[in-house]
C-alpha cells in the first residue's frame, strides 16, 4: 500500500528534477489558491528560463512575481497580467515573452492537455488577434478557432486538504485553475494546508483524485489579500 | 442631458428577469448589481469559479479564500456553487450564462466589440471578456456614448483590436439605448433631455431612428 503514499516532506524533495528550460503550469487566480512554498523553492533553486503557463503573474514581491526578480521566467502564458511593475518592465526590455491567452481558454488548454486531448475548438477569439495565424473550422454557421491543449513538465497546485495519497480538496474559489493544473504536470506537486490519512476525505468529495498526483507536501500560507474590500467601504 | 454611471447601471438592472443568472464586468456593469430590483432574483456569475456571489464581507468575515474576478474579496449568497474556472467557462462558453454586462472602447454596427486593448499603450490582458463575448446569450456593453475627446464610440467598424465579433446586440450608454441590427445601430430610447439628433450627430456608425423611440427610465 505504501506505494500510493505521495507524502514528501521537504521543499527540494518536491521539486526534485526541476531543470533550466522545463514549462511548469501553475495553479491559482491572482495570489488566491498559489503554492506558495513551492514557488519560494523554484526561487531558492534559482531554475532559469522557465515557461510558466498561470492566469496571472503574482504581485511585485509575492506569488509567481518572486520569480521575475532573478529572471527566471522566460515566457508567460496568462490571460492578465496587469499587477506587477516588474513583469511590465521586464517585458518592454524584451527580457520576457508572453502569450496572452483568454481565461477560458487557458483552463481549457489545461482541462484537454491533462485528458490527452490535442486541440479543441472554440469560438473564443474568432476574429482577434488571438485567432490570428489559428485553423478556423465552421461548425453549424459559426466559425471556431483551433486551440492546442498545453502539459507542464512540472504542475504546481495548492490545495485546502489533501490525503497521503494524493486526493485533493480545495477551498472556496481557491479552488480556480488548481484542478486544471493537476492534471497536466508530467510531475504533480500539490502543496496543502493540511495532509489526511487516506479515508478521511469522503470519496465523493474529491475534487482532484490521487491518480494525476506524484508529491504532496504540508504547507503553511501567508494567503496574501490582493484586494481586500469590505461592505462598510463599499 | 447625459446620465451619470449609476444611472446607467439602473438602466442596466431593468434588462433583467426574474431568475436570470447574470455575468457582470468590472465598473458600471458590477454597479448594476445594486439596482436590481426587490421583486425579482439573478445570480451572479464570477468568471473564477462562483455562482451566488453576494455582498462585499464585513471586517470578521474576510476570506482570503473568497474572492470574485476583479480579485476582491466577497461573500456568496444562499443557493450559491463554488466550482473550478474550467467549469466556470464552460457555463459561460455552453451559453448558460443568460446575460453578459461589459465595458468597451468601440462597438460596431456589425456587433463586433474591442475592450481589451490600445496598441502603443500596455497590454495587460483579455482575461475572461473574449470568452464570455464569444458565449452569453445577451451581451449588454455599457460605456460613454463618446469619448473624454468627444469622438464617437459606435461606429461603422472597430479601430481597435476586437475582443469578439457578431456579437454585441444591445448597448447602453450614458445618451441612448441602442440595438444592432442588419448592420446598423437602432435607437430605442433616450437618456430624459437627450433627442434623436443628438445621438445621431454623436453616433459615427449607421443609426436608425425608428418613429417609437422612448424616453430612458431612471
Amino acid at each position: 500500500m505504501s506505494g500510493f503514499n505521495k507524502v514528501v516532506t521537504s521543499y527540494e524533495e518536491a521539486m526534485r528534477g526541476l531543470e533550466d528550460g522545463m514549462t511548469i503550469i501553475a495553479g491559482g487566480f491572482g495570489l488566491c489558491g498559489i503554492p506558495e512554498g513551492l514557488i519560494n523553492q523554484i526561487k531558492t533553486m534559482g531554475t532559469k528560463q522557465l515557461t510558466v503557463v498561470s492566469n496571472n503573474c503574482g504581485v511585485d514581491g509575492f506569488g509567481l512575481g518572486l520569480l521575475l526578480e532573478d529572471k527566471q521566467i522566460k515566457k508567460m502564458v496568462s490571460s492578465y497580467v496587469g499587477e506587477n511593475a516588474l513583469f511590465e518592465q521586464q517585458l518592454l526590455n524584451g527580457e520576457l515573452d508572453v502569450e496572452l491567452t483568454p481565461q477560458g481558454t487557458l483552463a481549457e488548454k489545461m482541462r484537454a492537455g491533462g485528458a490527452g486531448i490535442p486541440a479543441f475548438y472554440t469560438a473564443t477569439g474568432y476574429g482577434t488577434p488571438v485567432g490570428e495565424g489559428k485553423e478556423v473550422k465552421t461548425f453549424n454557421g459559426r466559425p471556431y478557432i483551433l486551440e492546442e491543449s498545453i502539459t507542464g513538465d512540472f504542475a504546481i497546485v495548492k490545495a485546502w486538504k489533501v490525503d497521503t495519497y494524493g486526493n485533493c480538496v480545495y477551498r472556496h474559489t481557491a479552488q480556480n485553475f488548481n484542478p486544471m493544473a493537476a492534471t497536466a504536470g508530467k510531475i504533480t506537486v500539490v502543496e496543502a494546508e493540511e495532509i489526511v490519512e487516506a479515508g478521511q476525505l469522503a470519496p465523493s468529495e474529491i475534487h482532484t483524485p490521487g491518480i494525476y498526483v506524484n508529491r504532496v507536501i504540508k504547507g503553511s500560507f501567508e494567503k496574501r489579500i490582493e484586494r481586500r474590500v469590505t461592505a462598510k467601504e463599499a | 442631458m447625459a446620465l451619470s454611471r449609476e444611472q446607467i447601471a439602473m438602466r442596466v438592472a431593468q434588462e433583467f428577469k426574474d431568475g436570470d443568472y447574470v455575468n457582470l464586468g468590472i465598473g458600471i456593469p458590477t454597479l448594476a448589481a445594486s439596482y436590481v430590483p426587490d421583486d425579482i432574483s439573478v445570480m451572479l456569475q464570477s468568471e473564477n469559479g462562483l455562482l451566488g456571489m453576494g455582498a462585499y464581507p464585513t471586517d470578521d468575515a474576510v476570506d482570503a479564500d473568497m474572492i470574485n474576478a476583479g480579485k476582491e474579496t466577497v461573500t456568496a449568497i444562499t443557493g450559491a456553487s463554488i466550482f473550478n474556472s474550467a467549469e466556470s467557462f464552460a457555463m459561460i462558453r455552453g451559453g448558460h450564462v443568460d446575460f453578459t454586462v461589459l465595458g468597451a472602447f468601440e462597438v460596431d454596427v456589425n456587433g463586433n466589440i474591442a475592450s481589451w486593448m490600445i496598441p502603443g499603450k500596455l497590454i495587460k490582458g483579455m482575461g475572461g471578456a473574449m470568452d464570455l463575448v464569444a458565449g452569453a446569450k445577451n451581451i449588454i456593453v455599457t460605456m460613454t456614448h463618446t469619448d473624454k475627446h468627444g469622438n464617437s464610440k459606435l461606429l461603422d467598424a472597430c479601430t481597435l483590436p476586437l475582443t469578439g465579433v457578431n456579437c454585441i446586440t444591445r448597448i447602453i450608454t450614458d445618451l441612448a439605448v441602442l440595438e444592432v441590427k442588419d448592420g446598423a445601430f437602432v435607437l430605442r430610447e433616450c437618456a430624459p433631455g437627450v433627442t434623436p439628433e443628438e445621438v445621431k450627430e454623436k453616433t459615427k456608425g449607421a443609426l436608425i431612428v425608428p418613429d417609437d423611440v422612448t424616453e430612458m427610465q431612471v
